[in-house]
C-alpha cells in the first residue's frame, strides 16, 4: 500500500496495516528503503530502476567498446587475446542492444507512457515490476559468464557454426542463449502490458490521434517486440537443444540447413533495430516542437510513417543475408523492400527539419542532441540505402563499413535520442534541472567523440579491414590517405573523447543530486512544453495526475496555457496561464479516495526462479527443478493475491485534526 | 456424470447455438460492466477502459498473437526438416493415423467442454462451471497421456530426440504444445480450487474465459499440427 500525502479539508490520519496473503506473506507495506523500491509496483519507480540498470550496463559495453578499440588501435595488438576479443565484440554489442538501448527505451515508455496518455499507472503494474525484474536478473546472469569460464564469442548474430560446441566449447553461448530468452521473457510482458496500456487507459478524450507522439512510437515497438519475441525465443531454444541437449538443428554436418538460424534470426533482428531507434525517434519528436516553439510539423506523417515503418520492417531482414547466397529473386525483392523502407524514415527527417522550420529555436541540450540526431542518422541511413543495392552490400558485408553504419544509425539515431530524451525530461523524473554548462560539454564531445570513432570506419571498411579481425598488420594498411594505422588510431583517440562525453553526463547526474548541492528546485514548466505529461507536478505524485485529465487537444498542455485568438485560418495563441497554474488549477480539483495497486513481493521472487532455472540448463537439471518450484510457489502466490491491498485498508481511518493532511490510502 | 448433467449439458449446448449472437453480444456488455465497476473501486481510479474491452482479455489475445508467432517458428523449423531422417525411421513408418485422431477427438471434445465450463460461469452457475472445468481437464490429461504413449512407443522404436533432424523437430514441436496443454490443465485445475474455495481474483466468470482463450488456443494450434504434421504425406 502506498501511502500519499495530501492537504484536504478532513484531516485523518491511518495506520496501514499489513493484510496477510492466504498464508504465505505479508503485503509489503514499507515507503521508504530498499523494500519501497524492491517491491513497488509504481511505474515511475520501475521507469528509474530500468534506466538506472540499463545505465550501469551502458558502461560495462563502453569499458567493452574501448578495450575493442584498445586492442585496434595499432598493428599486431596486445591488449586482448583473440578469444577474449571475440568475446569482448560479442558482448559489447549485446550488452548495447540487449541490456541498455531497449531497457533504456523501456524505462521512458515505462515512465512516460502513462503519463502521456493520462493514466494512473500501467495496466498490469505487478506485471510491470515482473519485467523490470526479469531484465536485471537477465543482464546480470548473461554477465556472470565472464566469471565461469567465458562469454559467448560467436558475435551478436551468433551464426551456425561459430555457436555450436566444437567452435566454442566454454558456457558463455550457452549463457547468451538462455541470458537472452530471459530477458525475452522481460520485453514480452513489458510490450503487453504497455500496448494494453495505450489502447485502454488513456484518459477521457485522448484518441489515438491525440497521443503524444512518444506514446504513439513506443506503441509501434510495444507492438514490434510482441511479434518479434518469440520468434528469437524459437532461435534460441533450437540452439540450447543443440548445444545442451545434442540435437543437431544448425549442424551441416547432420544434413542440416545454417540458413534457418540466419533467417529466424533476422526476423527477430531487422525489427529489432526499429525496436532500438523508434523510441528515440519519439523523444526528438517531443522535443524538437518544445525548443521550435511551434506544433510538430505534420503529426499524422510522422505517425503513420511509424506504423508503416512497423510494417515494413518485416519485409526486409533477408538484406542482413544478401552474401549467403539467397538467390536472385529473393535478393532483388528484399533489395527493393529495403529501398522503400528508407522513405518513411525520409518521412521523418523532412517533418523534424520542417518543425524547426521557421521557429524560434531554443538550443538547450536536449535540443542540440535532437538536431544531433536528425545530421548523424541521416549519415547512417545514407550508408544504410548503400546497402540495399546488393552487389555493393555483397563488397560491404563484414566489412568496418558494416560498423560504421550501424554505429551511425544506433548512436547517432538510438543514443543520441535517448540523451536528448534525459536531459528534457529529467526536472520532470527528479524535480532538478541538469546543469547545461555540463551538458553541452557532454554533447559536444559525445559528437565529436562519435564522429573521430565512426567516421573513419567508412574508409577502414572500404579498404577492406574485416568486420571482426582481432588484430592487423602493418604492411597490409595501405598508403597515405587510406593509411589503415592513421585512421585506426584515429578512431580509438575518438573512442576517448567519446568516454569523457559520457563522463561529462555522470558528472552532471553527481553534481545536479550530491549531497548539499546548490541546484535549486526546477520550475513545474521548465521548457514551456506541450505534452500531458508536464500537467503533472515534478516529480509527478504517486497517482500521477491529482485530477483525471479530460483531454480536448493534442499538445493538451499548450492548449491550457495559451488561447487562439486568431481569426479563421490564422492562428495567434497568446498566453492565459503559466504551466504551474495549470497544475494549481488541478491540485484544487483533486479527485477523492484515489487507490493505486499495492505492491508485492511476488514480482521479484517470480523472476529470481528464471536465472535458477538457466543455471540448472548449463550445470545441474536438479537446479531447473527447484527453479521451476519457485517459479510456481510465486505464480500461486501471485494469482492468490489481490491486485489492490485488502479493502478493509481502505477503510476511514480515526480522525486527527493536528496533522492536517489525509493520508490517503492509494 | 450422471444424467442430469448430461441433459444439461445438450440444452446448454443447444441454447449456445440458438442465441449465439445474443450470447456474444451479453457477454461483450459484460466484459465492459467488468471494467467500469473495477475501476470504480479498483487500481485505475476514474478510468473507462478505453476500448470497451477489459484489460485482461486484451492482454490474453495480446499474448495469443505472441503465441502464433512461437509455434509459426517450431512448424516452419518442422517443415524444413521432416524429409531429413533415416530411411525406415520417418513418418511413413511411424505414424500411426487412427491412434492420433482418436487423441485429437479428445483434445477438440475439451474445448466443447471449455465452452460449456464458460457460459456456465457467465450464468454464474458455480456448481456447473466447475464440473465443466474438471472434465475439460481431464479431457487435456487423457490427451497428455496419450502423447506421453506416443512418445514412448517412437523411442521404443529407435526414434529418439537426437535421432535425426526430423526426430529433433518433432519432438521439439510436439513437446512444445504438449506443455503447453499441461499448463492449461494446471491452470484449469488451480481454478476448480480458486473456485471452490472463492479466491478468484477479480471476475469469476472473466477469469474462466481467459483460461478458456488459452485453452481454446492450444486446440486451435494442434488442428494445424495434426493436418501439417500427421495428415500430409511427408
Amino acid at each position: 500500500m502506498a501511502i500519499i500525502e495530501r492537504p484536504v479539508d478532513v484531516p485523518v490520519a491511518p495506520t496501514p496495516t499489513a493484510t496477510t496473503n492466504f498464508g504465505y506473506l505479508r503485503r509489503p507495506v514499507e515507503t521508504t528503503g530498499w523494500r519501497s523500491w524492491a517491491f513497488t509496483v509504481d511505474h515511475k519507480k520501475i521507469g528509474i530502476m530500468y534506466g538506472v540498470a540499463a545505465m550501469f550496463f551502458f558502461l560495462v559495453g563502453g569499458v567493452e567498446a574501448f578495450l575493442i578499440r584498445l586492442q585496434l588501435a595499432s598493428a599486431d595488438g596486445t591488449v586482448l587475446s583473440a578469444d577474449k576479443y571475440n568475446q569482448m565484440f560479442t558482448m559489447h554489442a549485446t550488452t548495447m542492444v540487449f541490456l541498455f538501448v531497449m531497457p533504456m527505451a523501456a524505462a521512458f515508455a515505462n515512465y512516460f507512457i502513462p503519463l502521456q496518455v493520462g493514466a494512473r499507472d500501467v495496466a498490469f503494474p505487478r506485471l510491470n515490476a515482473l519485467s523490470l525484474w526479469v531484465f536485471i536478473f537477465g543482464g546480470v546472469f548473461l554477465n556472470t559468464s565472464w566469471f565461469l569460464g567465458g562469454a559467448a564469442d560467436g558475435g551478436w548474430f551468433m551464426y551456425a557454426p561459430n555457436s555450436s560446441v566444437p567452435f566454442s566449447p566454454s558456457n558463455g553461448v550457452d549463457f547468451w542463449a538462455l541470458g537472452l530468452q530471459i530477458t525475452g521473457i522481460a520485453s514480452l510482458v513489458g510490450a503487453i502490458n504497455l500496448i494494453v496500456t495505450v489502447l485502454n487507459m488513456r484518459a477521457p478524450g485522448m484518441s489515438m490521434m491525440r497521443m503524444p507522439i512518444f506514446t504513439w512510437m513506443a506503441f509501434v515497438v510495444q507492438m514490434l517486440l510482441l511479434f518479434a519475441i518469440p520468434v528469437i525465443t524459437v532461435a534460441l531454444f533450437l540452439l540450447m537443444f543443440q548445444r545442451s541437449y545434442g540435437a543437431t538443428f544448425f549442424s551441416v554436418e547432420a544434413g542440416a540447413d545454417p540458413l534457418l538460424w540466419q533467417h529466424l534470426f533476422w526476423i527477430f533482428g531487422h525489427p529489432e533495430v526499429y525496436i532500438l531507434v523508434l523510441p528515440s525517434f519519439g523523444i526528438i519528436s517531443e522535443v524538437l516542437p518544445v525548443f521550435s516553439r511551434k506544433p510538430l510539423f505534420g503529426y499524422p506523417f510522422v505517425v503513420f510513417s511509424g506504423a508503416a515503418i512497423g510494417f515494413v520492417g518485416w519485409g526486409v531482414w533477408a538484406h542482413h543475408m544478401f552474401a549467403s547466397g539467397l538467390g536472385p529473386v529473393s535478393v532483388a525483392v528484399f533489395s527493393v523492400a529495403t529501398m522503400a523502407i528508407a522513405v518513411p524514415t525520409g518521412v521523418k527527417i523532412i517533418n523534424w527539419t520542417l518543425t524547426i522550420w521557421g521557429g524560434k529555436l531554443w538550443f538547450t541540450t536536449a535540443m542540440l542532441f535532437s538536431v544531433g540526431l536528425i545530421v548523424q542518422f541521416t549519415i547512417g541511413g545514407l550508408s544504410g540505402v548503400t546497402h540495399a543495392v546488393a552487389p555493393s552490400d555483397t563488397q560491404q558485408t563484414d566489412t568496418y563499413y558494416i560498423v560504421a553504419h550501424f554505429h551511425y544509425v544506433i548512436f547517432g539515431g538510438a543514443v543520441l535520442g535517448l540523451f536528448a530524451g534525459f536531459y528534457y525530461w529529467w526536472p520532470k523524473v527528479f524535480g532538478k534541472m541538469l546543469s547545461e554548462t555540463w551538458g553541452k560539454w557532454n554533447f559536444w564531445l559525445m559528437i565529436i567523440g562519435m564522429n573521430m570513432t565512426f567516421g573513419p570506419m567508412h574508409i577502414l571498411g572500404l579498404q577492406g579491414q574485416p568486420r571482426r579481425m582481432y588484430t592487423w598488420t602493418d604492411y597490409r594498411a595501405g598508403e597515405g590517405f587510406f593509411n589503415g594505422a592513421f585512421w585506426n588510431m584515429f578512431a580509438t583517440i575518438g573512442t576517448a573523447v567519446l568516454t569523457v562525453g559520457i563522463l561529462c553526463f555522470l558528472i552532471n547526474v553527481w553534481i545536479t543530486h550530491r549531497p548539499g548541492s546548490a541546484t535549486p528546485v526546477a520550475p513545474e514548466d521548465p521548457w514551456d512544453a506541450r505534452s500531458l505529461e508536464w500537467m503533472s507536478t515534478s516529480p509527478p505524485k504517486p497517482h500521477n495526475y491529482d485530477r483525471t485529465p479530460i483531454v480536448h487537444d493534442l499538445d493538451e498542455f499548450f492548449h491550457r496555457k495559451y488561447e487562439d485568438i486568431g481569426e479563421g485560418e490564422e492562428h495567434n495563441y497568446v498566453r492565459r496561464a503559466t504551466g504551474a497554474e495549470v497544475i494549481a488549477e488541478e491540485e484544487r480539483n483533486a479527485d477523492a479516495h484515489i487507490h493505486l495497486p499495492a505492491p508485492s513481493y511476488w514480482p521479484i521472487v517470480l523472476a529470481a526462479a528464471l536465472p535458477i532455472m538457466a543455471y540448472g540448463v548449463i550445470y545441474n537439471t536438479l537446479l531447473i527443478v527447484a527453479g521451476a518450484g519457485v517459479a510456481v510457489m510465486a505464480m500461486f502466490g501471485w494469482a492468490l493475491e489481490p491486485a489492490d491491498a485488502d479493502p478493509s485498508d481502505f477503510d476511514p481511518p480515526p480522525t486527527d485534526p493536528a496533522t492536517g493532511t489525509e493520508l490517503a490510502n492509494v | 456424470m450422471s444424467d442430469s448433467v448430461i441433459a444439461d449439458t445438450i440444452k446448454d449446448a443447444v441454447d449456445i447455438v440458438k442465441d449465439h449472437a445474443d450470447d456474444v453480444h451479453d457477454h461483450d456488455v459484460h466484459a465492459g460492466d467488468v471494467a467500469a465497476g473495477h475501476d470504480d473501486h479498483g487500481a485505475h481510479g476514474g478510468h473507462h477502459s478505453s476500448l470497451g474491452l477489459s484489460n485482461t482479455k486484451l492482454a490474453m489475445w495480446l499474448f495469443l498473437g505472441s503465441e502464433c508467432l512461437l509455434f509459426g517458428g517450431l512448424i516452419s523449423t518442422y517443415m524444413l526438416y521432416r524429409n531429413r531422417h533415416s530411411a525406415n525411421l520417418g513418418p511413413d513408418q511411424l505414424w500411426d493415423i487412427p491412434f492420433t485422431s482418436a487423441s485429437s477427438f479428445v483434445l477438440l471434445t475439451s474445448s466443447l467442454t471449455m465452452v460449456l465450463a464458460v457460459s456456465a460461469a457467465t450464468r454464474g452457475d458455480l456448481r456447473r462451471t466447475k464440473i465443466f472445468l474438471t472434465v475439460t481437464a481431464l479431457l487435456g490429461g487423457l490427451f497428455v497421456a496419450g502423447q506421453i504413449y506416443e512418445f514412448t512407443t517412437f523411442y521404443r522404436e529407435g526414434l529418439g530426440f537426437t535421432t535425426s533432424l526430423f526426430s529433433s523437430s518433432f519432438f521439439t514441436l510436439t513437446g512444445f504444445h504438449g506443455v503447453h496443454v499441461s499448463v492449461g490443465i494446471v491452470m484449469l485445475i488451480a481454478l476448480v480450487g480458486m473456485l471452490s474455495r472463492d479466491k478468484v481474483a477479480g471476475d469469476n466468470a472473466e477469469t474462466v474465459e481467459m483460461v478458456g482463450l488459452y485453452w481454446h488456443f492450444v486446440d486451435i494450434v494442434w488442428i494445424i499440427i495434426f493436418t501439417l504434421v500427421y495428415l500430409i504425406p511427408a
